[in-house]
Protein backbone atom coordinates (compact mmCIF):
# COMPACT_ATOMS: atom_id res chain seq x y z
CA UNK A 1 0.00 0.00 0.00
CA UNK A 2 1.17 3.33 -0.96
CA UNK A 3 0.97 6.29 1.59
CA UNK A 4 -0.60 9.70 0.78
CA UNK A 5 -0.92 12.54 2.77
CA UNK A 6 -4.33 14.49 3.29
CA UNK A 7 -3.58 18.45 4.69
CA UNK A 8 -7.01 19.45 6.52
CA UNK A 9 -7.81 23.07 7.39
CA UNK A 10 -9.99 24.39 9.66
CA UNK A 11 -10.79 27.90 10.17
CA UNK A 12 -12.76 27.53 13.34
CA UNK A 13 -12.60 29.81 16.32
CA UNK A 14 -13.62 28.52 19.21
CA UNK A 15 -12.65 25.01 20.80
CA UNK A 16 -13.79 22.64 20.49
CA UNK A 17 -15.11 23.89 17.10
CA UNK A 18 -18.32 22.57 15.18
CA UNK A 19 -15.95 23.38 11.75
CA UNK A 20 -13.16 21.20 13.29
CA UNK A 21 -15.91 18.60 14.18
CA UNK A 22 -16.94 18.40 10.49
CA UNK A 23 -13.15 18.71 9.56
CA UNK A 24 -12.27 15.59 11.59
CA UNK A 25 -15.47 13.51 10.40
CA UNK A 26 -14.43 14.86 6.45
CA UNK A 27 -10.82 13.63 7.33
CA UNK A 28 -12.14 10.33 8.56
CA UNK A 29 -14.20 9.47 5.22
CA UNK A 30 -11.46 10.52 3.46
CA UNK A 31 -9.12 8.22 4.79
CA UNK A 32 -11.81 5.11 5.07
CA UNK A 33 -12.27 5.39 1.38
CA UNK A 34 -8.88 5.29 0.51
CA UNK A 35 -8.47 2.56 2.36
CA UNK A 36 -11.41 0.58 0.28
CA UNK A 37 -9.06 1.71 -2.70
CA UNK A 38 -5.72 0.08 -1.11
CA UNK A 39 -4.43 3.31 -0.53
CA UNK A 40 -2.74 4.21 3.18
CA UNK A 41 -3.43 8.03 3.88
CA UNK A 42 -2.31 9.80 6.96
CA UNK A 43 -3.85 13.16 8.13
CA UNK A 44 -2.22 16.17 9.17
CA UNK A 45 -4.49 19.10 10.18
CA UNK A 46 -3.78 23.07 10.10
CA UNK A 47 -6.20 24.97 12.90
CA UNK A 48 -5.88 28.58 11.41
CA UNK A 49 -7.03 29.87 14.93
CA UNK A 50 -3.25 28.75 15.80
CA UNK A 51 -1.91 30.54 12.71
CA UNK A 52 -4.04 33.93 13.49
CA UNK A 53 -1.25 36.42 14.24
CA UNK A 54 1.12 35.02 11.98
CA UNK A 55 -1.16 35.55 8.91
CA UNK A 56 -2.10 38.73 9.79
CA UNK A 57 2.06 39.49 9.62
CA UNK A 58 2.31 37.64 6.64
CA UNK A 59 -0.18 39.84 4.56
CA UNK A 60 2.15 42.99 5.97
CA UNK A 61 5.64 41.34 5.41
CA UNK A 62 5.04 39.63 2.48
CA UNK A 63 6.77 35.88 4.20
CA UNK A 64 5.57 33.28 6.30
CA UNK A 65 7.19 33.45 9.04
CA UNK A 66 8.48 29.82 10.57
CA UNK A 67 5.24 28.82 12.15
CA UNK A 68 3.32 29.58 9.59
CA UNK A 69 5.57 28.31 6.93
CA UNK A 70 5.43 24.72 8.64
CA UNK A 71 1.47 25.19 7.43
CA UNK A 72 1.64 26.44 4.50
CA UNK A 73 4.47 23.00 3.31
CA UNK A 74 1.63 20.83 4.89
CA UNK A 75 -1.17 21.64 2.90
CA UNK A 76 0.98 22.63 -0.50
CA UNK A 77 2.91 19.27 0.03
CA UNK A 78 -0.61 17.28 0.52
CA UNK A 79 -1.78 14.85 -1.78
CA UNK A 80 -5.38 16.05 -0.86
CA UNK A 81 -6.93 19.12 1.08
CA UNK A 82 -9.70 18.87 3.13
CA UNK A 83 -10.81 22.92 3.63
CA UNK A 84 -13.49 23.12 6.48
CA UNK A 85 -14.41 27.08 7.28
CA UNK A 86 -17.61 28.49 9.36
CA UNK A 87 -20.00 30.78 7.28
CA UNK A 88 -19.38 34.14 8.10
CA UNK A 89 -21.64 37.30 6.73
CA UNK A 90 -22.48 35.48 3.94
CA UNK A 91 -19.37 33.76 2.62
CA UNK A 92 -16.26 31.70 3.96
CA UNK A 93 -14.46 33.77 7.03
CA UNK A 94 -11.37 36.51 6.66
CA UNK A 95 -9.24 34.07 8.44
CA UNK A 96 -9.81 31.13 5.92
CA UNK A 97 -9.24 33.22 2.84
CA UNK A 98 -6.35 35.08 4.18
CA UNK A 99 -4.69 31.37 4.34
CA UNK A 100 -5.25 31.13 0.94
CA UNK A 101 -4.69 34.65 0.37
CA UNK A 102 -0.68 33.74 1.34
CA UNK A 103 0.49 30.43 -0.67
CA UNK A 104 1.19 30.42 -3.85
CA UNK A 105 -0.61 31.34 -6.98
CA UNK A 106 0.55 27.84 -7.97
CA UNK A 107 0.97 26.19 -4.82
CA UNK A 108 -3.15 24.49 -5.58
CA UNK A 109 -2.82 23.58 -9.37
CA UNK A 110 -4.48 20.22 -9.90
CA UNK A 111 -4.75 19.51 -6.21
CA UNK A 112 -7.99 17.00 -5.01
CA UNK A 113 -9.91 19.09 -2.86
CA UNK A 114 -12.90 18.34 -0.19
CA UNK A 115 -14.87 21.49 0.60
CA UNK A 116 -16.99 21.69 3.81
CA UNK A 117 -18.26 24.83 5.49
CA UNK A 118 -20.35 25.31 8.80
CA UNK A 119 -23.24 27.73 10.06
CA UNK A 120 -25.95 28.45 12.59
CA UNK A 121 -28.84 28.08 9.75
CA UNK A 122 -29.27 26.25 6.87
CA UNK A 123 -30.07 29.33 4.95
CA UNK A 124 -26.36 29.75 4.30
CA UNK A 125 -25.48 26.19 2.58
CA UNK A 126 -25.23 27.83 -0.97
CA UNK A 127 -22.21 30.08 0.30
CA UNK A 128 -20.19 26.62 -0.65
CA UNK A 129 -20.96 27.03 -3.94
CA UNK A 130 -21.10 31.09 -4.55
CA UNK A 131 -18.37 31.86 -2.71
CA UNK A 132 -15.96 29.21 -2.00
CA UNK A 133 -16.24 26.84 -5.21
CA UNK A 134 -14.83 30.05 -7.07
CA UNK A 135 -12.01 30.31 -4.97
CA UNK A 136 -10.49 26.59 -5.12
CA UNK A 137 -11.71 27.01 -9.20
CA UNK A 138 -9.44 30.65 -9.40
CA UNK A 139 -6.88 28.12 -7.47
CA UNK A 140 -7.11 25.76 -10.27
CA UNK A 141 -7.31 23.16 -7.64
CA UNK A 142 -9.69 19.97 -8.28
CA UNK A 143 -12.83 20.43 -6.33
CA UNK A 144 -15.17 17.08 -5.45
CA UNK A 145 -18.76 17.45 -6.80
CA UNK A 146 -19.84 17.16 -3.14
CA UNK A 147 -19.27 20.21 -0.72
CA UNK A 148 -20.41 19.14 2.75
CA UNK A 149 -22.69 21.91 4.71
CA UNK A 150 -23.19 21.19 8.35
CA UNK A 151 -25.78 23.64 10.25
CA UNK A 152 -26.17 23.34 14.43
CA UNK A 153 -29.38 21.34 13.47
CA UNK A 154 -27.49 18.71 11.69
CA UNK A 155 -25.55 18.08 14.76
CA UNK A 156 -28.64 18.80 17.16
CA UNK A 157 -31.29 17.00 14.99
CA UNK A 158 -32.62 13.56 15.16
CA UNK A 159 -31.80 10.21 13.46
CA UNK A 160 -32.87 11.54 9.86
CA UNK A 161 -31.05 14.67 9.74
CA UNK A 162 -27.65 13.33 11.55
CA UNK A 163 -28.20 10.02 8.80
CA UNK A 164 -28.58 12.65 6.04
CA UNK A 165 -25.37 14.64 6.87
CA UNK A 166 -23.39 10.74 7.41
CA UNK A 167 -24.28 10.34 3.86
CA UNK A 168 -23.20 13.66 2.64
CA UNK A 169 -20.10 12.95 4.29
CA UNK A 170 -19.34 9.36 3.00
CA UNK A 171 -20.44 10.44 -0.61
CA UNK A 172 -17.77 13.32 -0.24
CA UNK A 173 -15.09 11.12 1.07
CA UNK A 174 -15.36 8.81 -1.75
CA UNK A 175 -15.34 11.64 -4.38
CA UNK A 176 -11.84 12.80 -2.59
CA UNK A 177 -10.33 9.27 -2.09
CA UNK A 178 -10.85 8.32 -6.20
CA UNK A 179 -9.49 12.07 -7.33
CA UNK A 180 -6.11 11.53 -4.63
CA UNK A 181 -5.86 7.95 -5.67
CA UNK A 182 -6.31 8.21 -9.50
CA UNK A 183 -3.39 11.08 -9.19
CA UNK A 184 0.54 10.48 -9.04
CA UNK A 185 2.26 11.48 -5.67
CA UNK A 186 2.30 15.23 -4.54
CA UNK A 187 5.91 16.95 -6.32
CA UNK A 188 6.12 20.57 -6.67
CA UNK A 189 8.10 21.54 -9.83
CA UNK A 190 11.23 23.58 -8.18
CA UNK A 191 12.63 25.79 -10.30
CA UNK A 192 16.20 25.87 -8.02
CA UNK A 193 16.58 22.78 -8.69
CA UNK A 194 15.83 22.88 -12.39
CA UNK A 195 16.63 26.46 -13.87
CA UNK A 196 15.69 27.45 -16.81
CA UNK A 197 18.64 28.23 -19.32
CA UNK A 198 19.44 31.74 -19.95
CA UNK A 199 19.48 30.65 -23.67
CA UNK A 200 15.97 30.07 -22.99
CA UNK A 201 15.88 33.19 -21.45
CA UNK A 202 17.45 35.39 -24.23
CA UNK A 203 15.54 33.80 -26.97
CA UNK A 204 12.18 34.52 -25.16
CA UNK A 205 11.49 31.01 -24.95
CA UNK B 1 35.73 42.14 1.40
CA UNK B 2 33.86 45.36 0.91
CA UNK B 3 31.85 46.83 3.90
CA UNK B 4 29.44 49.78 3.50
CA UNK B 5 25.57 51.18 3.45
CA UNK B 6 22.82 51.23 1.23
CA UNK B 7 19.97 53.81 1.01
CA UNK B 8 16.72 53.30 -0.30
CA UNK B 9 15.97 57.14 0.21
CA UNK B 10 12.87 57.08 1.96
CA UNK B 11 11.72 60.39 3.57
CA UNK B 12 9.31 58.80 6.23
CA UNK B 13 8.18 60.84 9.04
CA UNK B 14 10.81 60.03 12.82
CA UNK B 15 7.33 57.87 14.79
CA UNK B 16 9.14 59.50 18.29
CA UNK B 17 8.52 63.21 16.98
CA UNK B 18 6.18 63.09 14.61
CA UNK B 19 7.87 65.24 11.67
CA UNK B 20 8.99 64.46 8.38
CA UNK B 21 11.93 65.94 6.76
CA UNK B 22 11.58 68.30 3.58
CA UNK B 23 13.08 66.95 0.27
CA UNK B 24 15.95 69.15 0.41
CA UNK B 25 16.65 68.43 4.29
CA UNK B 26 17.02 64.28 3.08
CA UNK B 27 18.81 64.72 0.04
CA UNK B 28 21.69 66.77 1.65
CA UNK B 29 21.24 63.98 4.40
CA UNK B 30 22.47 61.45 2.11
CA UNK B 31 25.27 63.53 0.85
CA UNK B 32 26.30 63.84 4.41
CA UNK B 33 25.58 60.22 5.08
CA UNK B 34 28.11 59.25 1.99
CA UNK B 35 31.01 61.60 3.08
CA UNK B 36 30.63 60.08 7.09
CA UNK B 37 30.87 56.90 5.53
CA UNK B 38 34.21 56.88 3.77
CA UNK B 39 35.12 59.44 6.93
CA UNK B 40 34.26 56.16 9.27
CA UNK B 41 36.42 54.08 6.62
CA UNK B 42 33.53 52.30 4.97
CA UNK B 43 34.18 51.48 1.21
CA UNK B 44 30.81 51.48 -0.51
CA UNK B 45 27.96 54.26 -0.64
CA UNK B 46 25.05 52.57 -2.41
CA UNK B 47 21.80 54.58 -3.52
CA UNK B 48 18.38 52.99 -4.63
CA UNK B 49 16.15 54.54 -7.48
CA UNK B 50 12.70 55.24 -7.42
CA UNK B 51 10.20 57.47 -8.93
CA UNK B 52 7.33 57.87 -7.06
CA UNK B 53 6.94 59.20 -3.08
CA UNK B 54 8.27 58.61 -0.86
CA UNK B 55 11.46 58.13 -2.06
CA UNK B 56 13.55 61.12 -3.45
CA UNK B 57 15.93 59.53 -5.57
CA UNK B 58 14.48 59.19 -9.24
CA UNK B 59 18.24 60.68 -10.19
CA UNK B 60 20.92 58.70 -9.04
CA UNK B 61 23.99 59.55 -11.28
CA UNK B 62 23.43 62.99 -9.99
CA UNK B 63 23.58 61.84 -6.93
CA UNK B 64 26.23 59.94 -7.00
CA UNK B 65 28.34 62.03 -9.23
CA UNK B 66 27.98 64.96 -6.79
CA UNK B 67 29.23 62.51 -4.19
CA UNK B 68 32.20 61.25 -6.44
CA UNK B 69 33.21 64.73 -6.41
CA UNK B 70 33.48 65.23 -2.39
CA UNK B 71 34.99 62.04 -1.45
CA UNK B 72 38.62 60.41 -2.59
CA UNK B 73 38.14 56.64 -2.16
CA UNK B 74 34.37 55.57 -1.50
CA UNK B 75 33.04 53.07 -4.11
CA UNK B 76 29.66 54.13 -5.90
CA UNK B 77 26.74 51.67 -6.35
CA UNK B 78 22.99 51.59 -6.35
CA UNK B 79 20.54 49.58 -4.87
CA UNK B 80 19.12 49.07 -7.53
CA UNK B 81 19.31 50.45 -10.94
CA UNK B 82 16.31 49.54 -12.60
CA UNK B 83 16.48 47.47 -15.71
CA UNK B 84 13.40 46.99 -16.54
CA UNK B 85 12.38 50.57 -17.04
CA UNK B 86 15.05 52.53 -17.85
CA UNK B 87 16.38 52.44 -21.50
CA UNK B 88 19.66 50.23 -21.54
CA UNK B 89 21.28 53.26 -23.69
CA UNK B 90 20.53 55.98 -21.29
CA UNK B 91 21.83 52.91 -18.66
CA UNK B 92 24.65 52.67 -20.50
CA UNK B 93 25.84 56.27 -21.09
CA UNK B 94 24.85 57.56 -18.18
CA UNK B 95 27.20 55.36 -15.88
CA UNK B 96 29.73 55.42 -18.31
CA UNK B 97 29.81 58.87 -17.38
CA UNK B 98 29.39 58.98 -13.94
CA UNK B 99 32.57 55.95 -14.13
CA UNK B 100 34.94 58.64 -15.37
CA UNK B 101 34.22 61.58 -13.46
CA UNK B 102 34.25 59.06 -10.33
CA UNK B 103 37.83 57.94 -11.33
CA UNK B 104 36.50 54.07 -11.93
CA UNK B 105 34.96 54.17 -8.40
CA UNK B 106 31.52 52.98 -9.93
CA UNK B 107 29.82 50.08 -10.26
CA UNK B 108 25.70 49.03 -10.30
CA UNK B 109 23.04 46.95 -9.22
CA UNK B 110 20.16 46.07 -11.13
CA UNK B 111 16.92 45.10 -10.20
CA UNK B 112 13.54 45.27 -11.57
CA UNK B 113 11.81 46.95 -9.47
CA UNK B 114 7.86 45.57 -7.86
CA UNK B 115 6.04 49.06 -7.86
CA UNK B 116 3.69 47.91 -10.73
CA UNK B 117 2.60 51.89 -11.58
CA UNK B 118 6.04 53.06 -12.31
CA UNK B 119 6.06 50.53 -14.97
CA UNK B 120 3.69 52.13 -16.91
CA UNK B 121 4.52 55.48 -16.33
CA UNK B 122 7.91 54.42 -18.36
CA UNK B 123 6.27 52.48 -21.28
CA UNK B 124 6.17 49.38 -19.57
CA UNK B 125 4.23 46.67 -18.12
CA UNK B 126 5.49 44.63 -14.76
CA UNK B 127 4.23 41.44 -16.27
CA UNK B 128 6.97 41.62 -18.81
CA UNK B 129 9.77 42.06 -15.84
CA UNK B 130 11.88 39.33 -15.87
CA UNK B 131 11.79 39.51 -20.38
CA UNK B 132 12.42 43.38 -19.82
CA UNK B 133 15.84 42.44 -17.47
CA UNK B 134 17.00 39.56 -19.69
CA UNK B 135 16.63 41.60 -22.91
CA UNK B 136 17.74 45.32 -21.64
CA UNK B 137 20.41 43.87 -20.17
CA UNK B 138 21.76 41.69 -22.88
CA UNK B 139 22.08 45.32 -24.93
CA UNK B 140 23.43 47.29 -21.71
CA UNK B 141 26.21 44.52 -22.25
CA UNK B 142 26.82 44.87 -26.22
CA UNK B 143 26.62 48.36 -25.40
CA UNK B 144 29.77 48.75 -22.92
CA UNK B 145 31.98 45.80 -25.17
CA UNK B 146 31.15 46.80 -28.82
CA UNK B 147 31.90 50.41 -29.73
CA UNK B 148 29.43 49.77 -32.85
CA UNK B 149 25.80 48.19 -32.21
CA UNK B 150 23.59 46.97 -34.60
CA UNK B 151 20.67 45.80 -32.13
CA UNK B 152 16.80 44.73 -32.08
CA UNK B 153 14.18 43.60 -29.72
CA UNK B 154 11.22 43.52 -28.62
CA UNK B 155 10.98 46.29 -26.05
CA UNK B 156 13.23 48.89 -27.73
CA UNK B 157 13.27 50.84 -30.76
CA UNK B 158 16.06 49.21 -33.13
CA UNK B 159 19.47 50.43 -33.11
CA UNK B 160 21.68 50.95 -36.48
CA UNK B 161 25.65 51.90 -36.10
CA UNK B 162 25.14 53.04 -32.47
CA UNK B 163 27.78 54.29 -30.38
CA UNK B 164 27.29 54.58 -26.57
CA UNK B 165 29.32 57.65 -25.24
CA UNK B 166 31.96 58.02 -23.55
CA UNK B 167 33.20 54.81 -23.87
CA UNK B 168 34.23 52.62 -20.49
CA UNK B 169 36.76 54.20 -18.72
CA UNK B 170 40.08 52.61 -19.66
CA UNK B 171 38.25 50.29 -21.81
CA UNK B 172 36.66 48.37 -18.89
CA UNK B 173 32.73 48.37 -17.76
CA UNK B 174 31.53 49.16 -14.65
CA UNK B 175 30.98 46.06 -12.88
CA UNK B 176 27.50 44.77 -12.35
CA UNK B 177 25.96 43.14 -9.78
CA UNK B 178 22.59 41.65 -10.44
CA UNK B 179 19.96 41.95 -7.55
CA UNK B 180 16.67 39.32 -6.63
CA UNK B 181 15.47 38.53 -3.81
CA UNK B 182 13.70 35.06 -5.49
CA UNK B 183 13.75 34.99 -9.05
CA UNK B 184 15.98 32.08 -10.18
CA UNK B 185 15.88 33.36 -13.49
CA UNK B 186 18.04 36.42 -11.80
CA UNK B 187 20.52 34.26 -10.77
CA UNK B 188 20.90 32.61 -13.77
CA UNK B 189 21.74 35.82 -15.49
CA UNK B 190 24.07 36.70 -12.94
CA UNK B 191 25.87 33.21 -13.91
CA UNK B 192 25.62 33.04 -17.14
CA UNK B 193 27.18 36.56 -17.74
CA UNK B 194 29.93 35.72 -14.64
CA UNK B 195 28.58 38.79 -12.86
CA UNK B 196 28.30 39.57 -9.64
CA UNK B 197 24.66 38.83 -7.69
CA UNK B 198 23.54 40.36 -4.53
CA UNK B 199 20.76 39.23 -2.43
CA UNK B 200 19.63 42.41 -0.56
CA UNK B 201 19.13 40.43 2.78
CA UNK B 202 16.46 42.34 4.86
CA UNK B 203 12.72 41.82 5.50
CA UNK B 204 12.92 38.15 4.37
CA UNK B 205 14.07 34.78 6.25
CA UNK B 206 17.49 34.11 5.32
CA UNK B 207 16.33 30.85 3.02
CA UNK B 208 15.56 33.16 0.29
CA UNK B 209 19.05 34.22 0.13
CA UNK B 210 20.55 31.04 0.79
CA UNK B 211 18.44 29.66 -2.05
CA UNK B 212 19.40 32.30 -4.76
CA UNK B 213 23.34 32.39 -3.77
CA UNK B 214 23.29 28.45 -4.42
CA UNK B 215 21.97 28.76 -7.31
CA UNK B 216 24.03 31.57 -8.55
CA UNK B 217 26.86 29.99 -7.18
CA UNK B 218 25.96 26.13 -8.91
CA UNK B 219 25.61 28.41 -12.29
CA UNK B 220 28.63 29.93 -12.42
CA UNK B 221 30.66 27.38 -12.51
CA UNK B 222 28.44 25.87 -14.76
CA UNK B 223 28.91 28.39 -17.12
CA UNK B 224 32.70 27.86 -16.78
CA UNK B 225 33.33 31.71 -14.87
CA UNK B 226 35.53 29.51 -11.86
CA UNK B 227 34.10 27.30 -9.19
CA UNK B 228 31.16 27.95 -7.40
CA UNK B 229 33.55 29.31 -4.26
CA UNK B 230 34.38 31.80 -6.92
CA UNK B 231 31.46 33.52 -7.39
CA UNK B 232 30.78 36.74 -6.58
CA UNK B 233 28.32 37.67 -3.91
CA UNK B 234 26.98 40.49 -2.27
CA UNK B 235 24.68 40.53 0.66
CA UNK B 236 22.85 43.41 2.58
CA UNK B 237 21.53 43.64 6.06
CA UNK B 238 19.72 46.00 8.36
CA UNK B 239 21.54 46.77 11.75
CA UNK B 240 20.57 49.15 14.72
CA UNK B 241 23.02 49.32 17.52
CA UNK B 242 24.08 50.83 20.65
CA UNK B 243 26.52 50.25 23.27
CA UNK B 244 24.00 48.48 25.19
CA UNK B 245 22.11 46.25 23.46
CA UNK B 246 19.01 47.11 25.71
CA UNK B 247 19.07 50.82 24.60
CA UNK B 248 19.45 49.52 21.02
CA UNK B 249 16.04 48.10 21.43
CA UNK B 250 14.37 50.32 23.42
CA UNK B 251 15.39 53.05 20.87
CA UNK B 252 15.08 51.53 17.83
CA UNK B 253 11.69 50.26 18.86
CA UNK B 254 9.01 52.90 17.72
CA UNK B 255 11.18 52.89 14.36
CA UNK B 256 10.36 49.23 14.10
CA UNK B 257 6.67 49.31 14.81
CA UNK B 258 5.95 52.11 12.50
CA UNK B 259 8.03 51.40 9.70
CA UNK B 260 6.68 51.34 5.88
CA UNK B 261 7.76 48.02 5.02
CA UNK B 262 6.67 45.64 7.83
CA UNK B 263 5.25 48.42 10.85
CA UNK B 264 2.19 47.24 12.44
CA UNK B 265 2.75 43.49 12.20
CA UNK B 266 5.60 41.33 13.90
CA UNK B 267 7.11 41.86 16.80
CA UNK B 268 10.92 43.50 16.49
CA UNK B 269 11.58 40.47 18.42
CA UNK B 270 9.58 37.97 15.66
CA UNK B 271 11.01 40.04 13.00
CA UNK B 272 14.76 39.70 14.49
CA UNK B 273 14.48 35.96 14.57
CA UNK B 274 13.09 35.65 11.46
CA UNK B 275 14.98 37.76 9.09
CA UNK B 276 18.47 38.69 9.25
CA UNK B 277 17.67 42.22 11.26
CA UNK B 278 20.04 42.59 14.34
CA UNK B 279 19.03 45.23 17.05
CA UNK B 280 21.47 45.57 19.51
CA UNK B 281 25.05 45.91 20.57
CA UNK B 282 28.09 46.03 18.56
CA UNK B 283 29.10 42.84 19.53
CA UNK B 284 25.65 41.39 18.30
CA UNK B 285 25.94 42.70 14.95
CA UNK B 286 29.75 41.28 14.47
CA UNK B 287 28.10 37.95 15.32
CA UNK B 288 24.95 37.62 13.04
CA UNK B 289 27.03 38.90 10.46
CA UNK B 290 30.31 36.38 10.82
CA UNK B 291 27.20 34.10 10.66
CA UNK B 292 25.74 34.89 7.47
CA UNK B 293 28.82 33.26 5.96
CA UNK B 294 27.93 29.58 7.35
CA UNK B 295 24.75 30.35 4.78
CA UNK B 296 26.06 32.02 1.42
CA UNK B 297 30.17 31.09 1.79
CA UNK B 298 32.61 33.11 1.57
CA UNK B 299 31.82 36.33 -0.04
CA UNK B 300 32.59 39.93 -1.33
CA UNK B 301 30.24 42.71 -0.36
CA UNK B 302 28.67 43.23 3.09
CA UNK B 303 26.37 46.40 3.11
CA UNK B 304 23.96 48.18 5.71
CA UNK B 305 20.39 49.54 5.33
CA UNK B 306 21.04 52.36 8.21
CA UNK B 307 19.32 55.30 6.96
CA UNK B 308 15.18 54.47 6.85
CA UNK B 309 11.99 54.27 8.47
CA UNK B 310 12.53 58.04 9.69
CA UNK B 311 15.59 57.88 11.89
CA UNK B 312 16.85 60.90 12.17
CA UNK B 313 20.51 62.04 10.49
CA UNK B 314 21.93 62.41 13.81
CA UNK B 315 21.48 58.67 14.62
CA UNK B 316 22.30 57.61 11.73
CA UNK B 317 25.60 59.02 12.32
CA UNK B 318 26.06 57.48 15.07
CA UNK B 319 25.44 54.27 13.87
CA UNK B 320 28.29 55.10 10.91
CA UNK B 321 31.17 55.67 14.07
CA UNK B 322 29.89 52.55 15.46
CA UNK B 323 29.80 50.44 11.70
CA UNK B 324 33.58 52.16 11.35
CA UNK B 325 35.17 52.45 15.00
CA UNK B 326 33.76 48.57 16.53
CA UNK B 327 31.81 46.81 13.90
CA UNK B 328 33.86 46.60 10.68
CA UNK B 329 37.29 46.84 11.44
CA UNK B 330 36.70 43.08 13.50
CA UNK B 331 34.71 41.40 10.14
CA UNK B 332 37.61 43.11 8.39
CA UNK B 333 39.76 41.14 9.87
CA UNK B 334 37.63 37.91 10.50
CA UNK B 335 36.69 37.24 7.72
CA UNK B 336 40.01 37.53 5.77
CA UNK B 337 41.08 35.16 7.99
CA UNK B 338 38.43 32.69 6.69
CA UNK B 339 38.87 33.51 3.01
CA UNK B 340 40.89 31.08 1.19
CA UNK B 341 43.33 32.36 -1.37
CA UNK B 342 41.42 30.91 -4.48
CA UNK B 343 38.22 32.99 -3.51
CA UNK B 344 38.42 36.67 -5.28
CA UNK B 345 38.52 40.11 -3.40
CA UNK B 346 35.45 42.01 -4.12
CA UNK B 347 36.02 43.81 -8.30
CA UNK B 348 37.23 47.25 -8.08
CA UNK B 349 38.09 48.89 -11.61
CA UNK B 350 41.74 48.81 -10.55
CA UNK B 351 41.56 45.37 -10.50
CA UNK B 352 39.88 44.71 -12.93
CA UNK B 353 42.38 47.23 -15.34
CA UNK B 354 44.90 45.15 -14.22
CA UNK B 355 43.54 41.70 -14.84
CA UNK B 356 42.87 43.45 -18.52
CA UNK B 357 46.56 43.98 -19.03
CA UNK B 358 46.51 47.65 -18.10
CA UNK B 359 44.55 50.49 -19.40
CA UNK B 360 43.07 51.13 -23.02
CA UNK B 361 42.08 54.20 -24.41
CA UNK B 362 38.45 53.39 -25.65
CA UNK B 363 37.44 56.44 -26.83
CA UNK B 364 35.45 56.26 -30.71
CA UNK B 365 36.20 59.20 -33.27
CA UNK B 366 33.98 60.57 -35.11
CA UNK B 367 34.84 59.77 -38.84
CA UNK B 368 34.80 63.65 -39.60
CA UNK B 369 33.39 66.43 -37.18
CA UNK B 370 30.41 69.11 -37.78
CA UNK B 371 32.80 71.90 -36.66
CA UNK B 372 36.20 70.98 -38.56
CA UNK B 373 35.33 68.57 -40.97
CA UNK B 374 38.06 66.55 -39.74
CA UNK B 375 37.95 63.37 -37.29
CA UNK B 376 39.43 63.93 -34.24
CA UNK B 377 42.10 60.90 -34.81
CA UNK B 378 43.66 63.20 -37.20
CA UNK B 379 43.82 66.04 -35.44
CA UNK B 380 45.40 63.79 -32.60
CA UNK B 381 47.86 62.59 -34.73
Amino acid sequence: MSTRTLAVVSAGLSAPSSTRLLADRLAQAGVAALAARGVDAAVEVVELREHARDLADNLLTGFPNTALRAAVDTVTGADGLIAVTPIFSASYSGLFKTFFDVLDKEALTGKPVLMGATAGTARHSLALEHGMRPLFAYLRAVVAPTAVFAASEDWAGGEATGAALGDRVRRAGGELADLVARRPRAAAADPFVDPTPFETLLTGR
Amino acid sequence: MQFGVFSVSDITADPTTGRTPREAERIRAIVTIAEKAEEVGLDVFALGEHHNPPFFSSSPTTTLGYIAARTQRLQLSTATTLITTNDPVKIAEDYAMLQHLAGGRVDLMLGRGNTGPVYPWFGQDIRQGIPLAVENYALLHRLWREDVVDWQGRFRTPLQGFTSTPRPLDGVPPFVWHGSIRSPEIAEQAAYYGDGFFHNHIFWPKEHTQRMVALYRQRFEHYGHGSADQAVVGLGGQVFMRRNSQDAVREFRPYFDNAPVYGHGPSLEEFTRETPLTVGSPQQVIDRTLAFRDYVGDYQRQLFLIDHAGLPLKTVLEQLDLLGEEVVPVLRREFAALKPAHVPDAPTHAARVAARGGAQDATVYAPADDVTGRSGQEVQA
